[in-house]
């Protein structure tokens, strides 16, 4: 499966809520279905993800996590 | 760009209920102490993140740290300006509500935070109003506190009173901080 990251967005080290924060700011200059690639190492990332995700309606595409650090594919949503 | 992924795992997408109400959140900011200072800009920026609309109304003590940084002692009467000379305005002078040790607590806890790259109060601040929130000084504490609107930053709404805060807060998650 093919999936075309529009950003990457490395966040890593960044402290609860800048990972959040920086990834709506990037989002705002996207369009429906880019996809934006999020690196962070903050562990509440994984939750508070979930939980922008289910919020905005923006889906997670794809999570996985490499030694320390997350990566999150979200998508801006149609 | 284009890459082939290896698939590890699938959230699927968690759609808001159309009878959920999108409500904001509005924020009563009351303390100007760094660590409640500091919580309000993180909510505030998270709930704007999740793209909710914020107002924060700040009031009191809360609305010293809307001073601008390079005020020197602010306040048309002698008690206002004795008042601003023991309680300095501006994100940089706001004291821990406890371990303050006359401003060693702050600047120690500044520092914890910069090696965990924790975003600072003043770059919060910023983001806030990147990301649109609604910062509403109290007209009635700047009068009180003889602050004019030359004292406070850029970048916020004009002062209001307390209906104005109440009506923001109407449908939305209230915080008193």
């Amino acid at each position: 499966m093919t999936i075309t990251i529009t950003r990457t967005l490395d966040l890593k080290g960044f402290a609860c809520p800048i990972p959040i924060v920086r990834t709506a700011q990037a989002m705002k200059q996207l369009v429906a279905s880019d996809v934006v690639e999020v690196l962070a190492t903050d562990v509440g990332s994984v939750k508070d993800f979930a939980a922008w995700s289910k919020a905005t309606g923006n889906p997670i595409v794809e999570r996985s996590q490499d030694g320390g650090v997350y990566r999150f594919l979200l998508m801006k949503k149609g | 760009m284009t890459l082939t992924l290896e698939r590890t795992e699938t959230i699927p997408a968690v759609e808001p209920a159309a009878d959920t109400p999108t409500g904001g959140l509005t924020i009563f900011a009351l303390s100007g102490d760094l660590e409640r200072t500091w919580a309000t800009l993180i909510l505030s920026t998270t709930a704007a993140s999740l793209g909710k609309p914020v107002t924060v109304f700040f009031t009191f003590w809360g609305l010293f740290p809307l001073v601008r940084n390079d005020r020197g002692i602010t306040g048309q009467v002698w008690m206002q300006k004795m008042l601003s000379f023991m309680n300095r305005g501006g994100t940089r002078n706001l004291p821990l509500s406890k371990l303050n040790f006359l401003g060693m607590g702050p600047a120690m806890m500044r520092s914890l935070a910069r090696d965990h790259q924790v975003a600072s109060p003043e770059e919060l601040l910023e983001l806030a109003k990147e990301l649109g929130v609604k910062l509403v000084p109290c007209q009635m504490t700047m009068d009180l506190m003889g602050l004019t609107r030359d004292d406070l930053i850029d970048g916020l709404e004009e002062p209001a009173g307390a209906a104005t805060a109440l009506a923001a807060a109407e449908g939305a998650t209230t915080l008193f901080v």
